[in-house]
């Protein structure tokens, strides 16, 4: 293992973070919970990263680990999580410590429980600063206030010496960003961060975590559960379900030329604002699968409607199509193609 | 022109089957313990007229705080209104007690957002799909059970599982718990609170057309409140876009993402993402600024004035704009409605040379 703490890798063409065959299973009285089971994924210097996926697929848990704040003491893990060089699986917490908040920050999905009430807004962020940083409380808060004013907030300085209570949802979030940004990180993990805010101050949010991305030249995941986020807002995006990786791509592949019929569900799933006449919907039958009695085969073969034999007893692999796109599907390429234009695109 | 809510001409001779005239809903703010004084209200809904006629649906947006689920409660008599007149099918029903109101709550039933919460854990779902029979006494004790499985059979649960308790269930299981809970007594309308907004995207789906098939066999009536634009405008024939308290827009389905006519239902629709990445590259949008002001105190005049990207003032700011028609079935309250969506795009675009959104103060 190799520790290499160069705070420039941005050109050698290297990603930022890579996720190798990651492991991570709950032990419970009612059996091992699966819940991330073999997940790779890169993502690099200035892209926004899209992890889409119904509750229980595994995208916070995976993140979580990534953060280290899923450790082999919880959960019996097994892969790599490569940062700069480092594998993260095997560092120290002592060392992780420096990583988590420094050059890694996260972003959670609830404002309300994630700020602690009994302290200034202005204070929480200053903290973060005063842990890694050797510089004075006056700077500290001073950069507190800075970052305020850069995440949006009307007179910082008078909003730093506020308590959360007094802040609104939309207010807290970007007290949230600005906490997990004022050391400069990164990779910036977002975990559903306006799941919990109006659309309006959704539209805020996210398009500030893109102005700062570009500013920072961070990498950026949003976890969601909105397809429309992430068409949006993200070069590349992953569809998981029952904790593995079954569709990656760019806004693009997924959207215009899918190949898992998950995602084709989930596209026809949505009702869409701009559909010319409301078109019924067609839902995946069924229920996400329990996560300690995985189906086997494909997770998703009892939902889906293409099962073949081999579906029920073969694990498909990613299989590689154009550029970056893969797809964990036993159906061919040529019969993916033929169902998506048939019947997904005549929907969607 | 003229101020009523909805003169709209497919509903003429019709008697809506829900009547709100003028209905207010304010709660006190008081300062104080022991000697409380009332320093001012939360004006969480104020007059508001609505007709809902039977058969259709009825969608309600609007964002947290706008009064959508104050204006529910008020409707099912969860909250008694401040002031204003409620009516269903022609009875004035406003005043009615407990007592009163029971034969009502009959043809009118309510399906929550939280499917967790809704449901009392320590009941299994036979009794609480069951309670609404044995309360109104309606169905014959001994045939309970059987009416109770059928219910459940027409929602999509098994009905062996009428022993289980809420806990067994998944989230959207649960939601349809509380849809045969609301329809065991064959209401006419439903109001439905967020009814999906809990759930994953493939389970509201499922939802979704559960509440649509149920629709045409019962012949009901929704009054359907949620949060999610392309929800609302999925399920409903007329949509009401609430700001602040009041109605900003009442449009029919159809028009309201082509030809919104109040620059907030304008904003609002720009802010859905929308999962196509073409059109959302192509897609202009009008990011507003700033919170929801609060209800305590709320602006003069248009309530959206101080976040308008077209207010024109003093006009916006110190006359309050009445609902007027501009369309078939379709009413705005706005000084200055939009002639097609572009124009906000220019007014916004006029306003961010003055006060750009991100400051951009000098590198860390």
């Amino acid at each position: 293992m190799t520790h290499r703490f160069s705070r420039d890798d941005s050109n050698n063409g290297k990603p930022l973070l890579e996720v190798r065959d990651l492991k991570v299973q709950f032990p419970t009285p009612d059996g091992l919970v699966k819940a991330v089971d073999g997940v790779s994924f890169k993502i690099h210097r200035g892209e926004t990263l899209g992890v889409v996926g119904e509750s229980g697929s595994g995208k916070s848990v995976t993140f979580l680990t990534v953060m280290g704040l899923i450790s082999s003491r919880d959960a019996h893990l097994e892969g790599e999580v490569m940062f700069k060089g480092r594998d993260l699986l095997k560092l120290p917490e002592v060392e992780m410590r420096h990583i988590r908040g420094k050059e890694m920050g996260m972003v959670f999905q609830d404002p309300m429980t994630s700020l602690h009430p009994m302290y200034r807004v202005g204070y929480q962020i200053a903290e973060a600063v005063l842990a890694h940083e050797a510089t004075s409380k006056k700077a500290a808060w001073g950069l507190a206030v800075d970052l305020l004013g850069r995440v949006g907030i009307p007179k910082p300085a008078e909003a730093a010496r506020r308590y959360p209570h007094e802040f609104s949802g939309g207010m807290r979030q970007r007290a949230m960003i600005a906490m997990s940004l004022v050391l400069n990180p990164d990779l910036l993990i977002a975990d559903e961060p306006t799941t919990a805010l109006d659309v309006t101050v959704q539209a805020q949010i996210l398009d500030l975590i893109d102005r700062l991305k570009t500013e920072f030249n961070a990498a950026v995941a949003i976890i969601t559960h909105d397809l429309g986020v992430v068409a949006e807002h993200c070069e590349r995006i992953q569809v998981m379900y029952a904790g593995r990786v079954t569709e990656t791509g760019t806004g693009d592949d997924l959207f215009y030329r899918g190949h898992h019929p998950y995602t084709w569900g989930l596209l026809q799933s949505i009702p869409r604002l701009d559909a010319g006449q409301t078109q019924r919907l067609l839902p995946i039958k069924g229920l996400p699968p329990s996560l300690i009695f995985v189906p086997p085969g494909c997770a998703f073969h009892p939902r889906c409607p293409y099962v073949m034999d081999v579906c029920r007893t073969e694990i498909p692999t990613m299989r590689l199509e154009e550029g970056e796109h893969a797809a964990a599907c036993h159906l061919s390429s040529e019969e993916q193609q033929r169902i998506f234009t048939e019947k997904v695109l005549q929907q969607t | 022109m003229t101020t009523t809510s909805q003169p709209s001409t497919q509903h003429v001779g019709v008697r809506p089957l829900l009547k709100v005239s003028a209905v207010r809903k304010y709660f006190p703010v008081t300062r104080g313990i022991v000697f409380q004084k009332r320093v001012g209200d939360v004006q969480a809904v104020d007059d508001v007229d609505l007709e809902v006629y039977p058969g259709e649906t009825v969608g309600l947006v609007g964002e947290t705080g706008c009064g959508k689920s104050t204006l529910a409660r008020v409707i099912t008599k969860l909250h008694e209104a401040t002031a204003g007149t409620l009516e269903f099918d022609g009875e004035d029903y406003t005043h009615y007690s407990r007592k009163q109101m029971r034969p009502l709550r009959r043809q009118m039933q309510i399906i929550f957002q939280d499917p967790y919460a809704s449901l009392n854990p320590r009941k299994t779902v036979g009794s609480i799909i069951g309670d609404p029979f044995r309360i109104h006494r309606i169905v014959a004790k001994d045939r309970i059970k059987g009416s109770v499985q059928e219910l459940m059979e027409r929602v999509g649960l098994s009905p062996e599982h009428y022993n289980r308790y809420p806990h067994e269930f998944s989230g959207g299981q649960r939601q349809r718990v509380g849809v045969a809970r609301a329809l065991a007594l064959t209401p006419r309308l439903i109001v439905c609170d967020e009814p999906v907004s809990a759930l994953d995207v493939s389970i509201q789906a499922q939802i979704l057309n559960l509440i649509e098939d149920l629709q045409t066999e019962f012949n009901l009536t929704y009054l359907f409140i949620a949060h999610d634009l392309s929800v609302v405008r999925h399920v409903s024939d007329r949509i009401v876009v609430m700001y602040l308290g009041k109605i900003a827009e009442i449009a029919p389905q159809a028009d309201v993402y082509r030809d919104p006519k109040h620059p907030y239902t304008a904003t609002l629709l720009s802010a859905v993402p929308i999962p196509d990445p073409e059109l959302a590259k192509a897609r202009r949008r009008i990011i507003l600024q700033g919170d929801v002001p609060s209800p305590i105190n709320p602006p003069s005049g248009c309530r959206f004035n101080p976040r308008c990207p077209r207010a024109q003032f003093p006009i916006c700011a110190t006359e309050e704009p009445l609902l007027r028609e501009v369309g078939p079935g379709h009413t705005v309250a706005c000084h200055f409605p939009l002639a097609d969506a572009g124009d906000l795009i220019e007014d916004s675009r006029r306003r961010a040379g003055s006060d750009s959104p991100l400051p951009t103060p000098p590198a860390v």
